[in-house]
């Protein structure tokens, strides 16, 4: 099996929108990951989400790859958007739709379906 | 975990904030809103911004004596 720190570099890498965060856009587990879900929906995102709960392994290895200490975790095309915090305040100003035109062109709301992705503890 | 602390630790990664605010948003003494004015946040990033200040609260962070953390950073321009 594909270690940990791989599966979660590669999903960082490939997806065009990664979310990490607790539960699933179905049942999300925590305010902070709904807002961050909310977020990204209003500026028509297409979401891949991580749930991160499973196992705790998840959450350490992510955080060691980004350095960044809590969750929601947001990346667009491998690069680290933020946190709630960041990605509300972005769609607030209409800064993240202009990152996401940018990094994925003016079509993006077209790809707009939202899929999980599952992380498998080794 | 009383916000005091917090303050403490914040002020001493930015001893120039112009606004420097703690906020237990629940009472419960581990869900906080900080707020901070600072020139060091100054040309970075937004994620930059917020990494300065995970870095001056990394011990109660890593700890867990916080567990959830609001952040708003802004430059004194």
């Amino acid at each position: 099996m594909t270690p940990l720190r791989d599966q979660i570099s590669e999903i960082i890498e490939t997806e065009p929108v990664t979310l990490f965060m607790k539960g699933t856009p179905s049942f999300v587990a925590c305010g902070n990951s709904q807002r961050a879900l909310s977020a990204l929906r209003a500026a028509g995102a297409p979401v891949t989400a991580v749930d991160i709960l499973p196992d705790p392994r998840f959450r350490q290895e992510l955080s060691s790859i980004s350095g960044w200490p809590t969750i929601p975790q947001v990346f667009v095309k491998g690069e680290l958007v933020g946190g709630a915090d960041i990605v509300e305040e972005l769609a607030a100003n209409g800064e993240l739709e202009r990152k996401l035109t940018d990094a994925l062109g003016e079509d993006y709301r077209d790809q707009r379906d939202e899929r999980v992705v599952a992380l498998q503890a080794a | 975990m009383a916000t005091e602390p917090l303050h403490a630790l914040l002020e001493q990664a930015f001893p120039d904030a112009t606004e420097l605010d703690v906020v237990d948003r629940t009472g419960g003494g581990d869900h906080f809103q900080v707020t901070v004015a600072s020139t060091r946040f100054e040309g970075l990033s937004l994620v930059d911004q917020h990494r300065l200040v995970y870095d001056a609260l990394a011990e109660p962070l890593a700890d867990g004596s916080i567990h959830e953390l609001r952040i708003k950073t802004k430059g004194t321009t």
